[in-house]
């Protein structure tokens, strides 16, 4: 019946998806949530003091985005994925099971970093507590599951296309795949060297967030302009090729723009550069790809809400991956940007607009199917100002708190770095600066307007397409 | 409609696949120059005795910036170690900054969170006066981070707990640290005075 959230509307792989989806949900608003708290502790540095201090706030805040946005992509692949084979999902049990142990085993690490939180400098300690390498801090046992469970994950996509069609897509998306579960390896060791351990570190987090995750999102975005906008599969497939081929042309070694400063040689100043400062340019063709074939179909679309999303996923990734990375990626400007709130801004611009906005596209395709297939275009039940309001805020509540953290950036550069000479009282000097004290009020007022925006997209996911009569207008 | 060669999937499926493959060879080339050149007592990655020694941060005219220099015996805590001993000091010192998730609110070489300070010359700060208090203070302010806070700004380090002989770990590990070549990060850096 439409109108109804009901489970005889999915496909088996599609039911696994939305499970994926709610436990995303569930992290995003946690991730807001200690987001706000850390935010707080800049202003009020009293708050939870000794109780919950910021190094575990703004470690729970960046985990809960990283390990929210992989579930979103995993879930995005099992509701594409009986779609684009032409075939069942094969091994779904066991894709059941994988999602219960992970989401399980993601339980039990935040409880031990909210409640063990730190342990004394042995094996057990990483084993068991807290690696304490930012983004990847999760305990080696979990290391360990999350890569049992991402096997899985491929196993069901790989061997569903293997038995089902093959297509443009699934392919990239398959040698994507392997690509992202081998990196993760490569932060699963320890050393003593410093200068060796962040060598690899970057491996994971630079060749993630700056290579496969984006060909991942490419992927999704491909298979998203299929079915919002009805584009002809072999232009988003010549499409997805050429940005694969800028992506990972520049990202790759790209990655030579975190070895400037940890010990590594001269030679990376040149190639992280030249090279860094090439990435942008997929993500300029990625605008004009969506923008051009928004245009052509006269944004005739099956669902506004998602279609929305995708053009602010094309526009959040090149300003926040493209232009914001580009401003502080050459060496001569990064040797007094690196370690800054200018790291932050970046951060905070393109985690949101190259990945959660798509992530949340592919929420609103989910919804509208287990619904029946609903209407989700114009006219929308109270002209559908949830899903506009909630793209309002959180764009404007994220792009506000990237600018206040941009002006304190600046400011550190220019006072801790420039005048003061990179001290600790150089670096306090700038921390009490009326510009950056009030770069941090600005973005606590926007980090509130960011959580208004969460409460709100929540909302209407829960309830879009609620009782509506009419069916989803055909692309 | 597909004659043309920058309209054709085809090429464009070539194209990525050799750019792709292109890419990590060169990738995997650079890899395995550069690690040789990271690796413990290398030129920019001193061995781990050199806890034993003066470690200043000087400007070299060659390359425009400051760079470490190794200087004269100057063993830490006036305990002369050999390689091992140096090397386990040091590394349960980076076990117990590990541990204590440090990172979550330093950079160590500049990468981590904005909480507070950079580590990466925490060794050379002048902070701690002069190279003759340098290691008194370290071991008190580690040991109670709340009491002995320098600073304006509200923040302070909470008390990790952390014992006289963990933080004399921690010294010897942000010791060597501070004798990483890094391409004069931090720039334009003002080292404590080791004269005295």
């Amino acid at each position: 019946m439409l109108g109804v959230l009901d489970s005889n509307n999915l496909n088996g792989g599609q039911k696994l998806a939305v499970k994926y989806f709610s436990v995303a949900v569930i992290l995003f608003v946690a991730q807001i949530l200690f987001g706000l708290i850390s935010g707080l502790q800049f202003i009020m540095p009293d708050l939870f003091f000794n109780v919950l201090d910021f190094n575990v706030t703004r470690m729970v805040h960046i985990n809960a985005m990283v390990v929210w946005l992989l579930m979103g992509f995993m879930g995005s692949v099992y509701w594409l994925l009986e779609d684009e084979a032409g075939m069942e999902t094969v091994g779904l049990k066991l894709g059941n099971l994988a999602f219960w142990v992970l989401t399980a085993a993601v339980a039990v690490v935040v409880v031990v970093y909210l409640f063990i939180q730190v342990g004394p400098g042995d094996d057990f300690t990483r084993w068991f507590v807290n690696e304490g390498r930012e983004y990847i801090e999760a305990p080696r046992w979990a290391d360990i599951g999350i890569v049992v469970c991402v096997l899985i994950f491929f196993y069901n996509a790989a061997a569903t296309f293997m038995k089902g069609n093959w297509s443009g897509i699934s392919g990239v998306l398959i040698l994507d795949l392997v690509a992202l579960a081998g990196l993760y390896l490569a932060g699963m060791f320890y050393t003593t060297n410093i200068s060796v351990d962040q060598f690899w570190w970057w491996w994971v987090i630079h060749l993630w967030v700056e290579a496969t995750w984006e060909v991942l999102v490419g992927c999704i975005m491909a298979w998203g302009l299929i079915k919002l906008l009805g584009v002809r599969r072999q232009i988003v497939t010549t499409w997805l090729y050429i940005e694969v081929a800028l992506m990972f042309g520049s990202g790759i070694l790209g990655l030579g723009h975190h070895y400037f400063w940890i010990g590594t040689p001269e030679y990376w100043l040149s190639i992280g550069g030249l090279f860094s400062a090439l990435e942008p340019i997929p993500l300029v063709a990625m605008v004009v790809h969506s923008v051009y074939d928004s245009g052509a179909h006269k944004f005739k679309t099956a669902n506004h809400p998602a279609m929305a999303w995708l053009i602010a996923h094309t526009f959040g990734n090149f300003f926040g991956a493209g232009v914001w990375g580009f401003m502080h990626t050459l060496p001569q400007i990064n040797l007094y940007t690196h370690g800054t709130q200018w790291s932050a801004s970046h951060g905070h611009l393109a985690f949101f607009g190259a990945y959660a906005t798509i992530v949340i596209a592919v929420f609103y395709i989910a919804v509208q199917q287990w619904r029946g297939g609903v209407w989700m275009s114009g006219g929308l039940a109270g002209n559908g100002w949830k899903w506009k309001w909630a793209l309002g805020l959180l764009n404007g509540g994220v792009l506000g708190m990237t600018m206040a953290l941009l002006i304190a950036g600046y400011e550190q550069s220019f006072i801790e770095r420039a005048i003061e000479g990179s001290t600790w009282a150089g670096y306090f000097a700038a921390q009490v600066h009326p510009w950056f004290v009030q770069g941090m009020h600005w973005r606590m007022v926007f980090g509130v307007v960011t959580a208004l925006g969460i409460i709100l997209l929540v909302w209407d996911l829960l309830t879009i397409g609620k009782g509506e009569s009419r069916a989803k207008q055909e692309v | 409609m597909t004659s043309k060669w920058w309209a054709n999937e085809n090429f464009w499926r070539k194209t990525a696949v050799w750019v792709t493959a292109s890419m990590t060879v060169i990738l995997i080339v650079l890899t395995f120059d550069t690690i040789p050149k990271i690796s413990v007592g290398s030129e920019r990655v001193p061995a781990y005795s050199v806890i034993n020694q003066r470690i200043d941060y000087v400007f070299n005219k060659e390359r425009n910036f400051q760079v470490p220099v190794i200087g004269q015996a100057e063993p830490l805590f006036g305990k002369t170690l050999n390689e091992e001993e140096a090397e386990a000091l040091v590394t349960w010192g980076k076990k117990i900054t590990q541990g204590r998730n440090c990172m979550n609110c330093h950079t160590l070489l500049g990468n981590g969170a904005y909480y507070a300070p950079d580590l990466t010359k925490a060794w050379l700060d002048p902070a701690w006066g002069d190279s003759s208090a340098r290691e008194s203070m370290m071991v008190n302010f580690l040991m109670d981070p709340v009491t002995n806070y320098m600073n304006d700004s509200g923040r302070k380090m909470p008390n990790m707990n952390i014992s006289e002989q963990e933080a004399r770990a921690i010294i010897a590990f942000l010791k060597w640290m501070s004798s990483i070549d890094t391409n004069g990060f931090p720039y334009n850096f003002k080292p404590i005075d080791q004269e005295g």
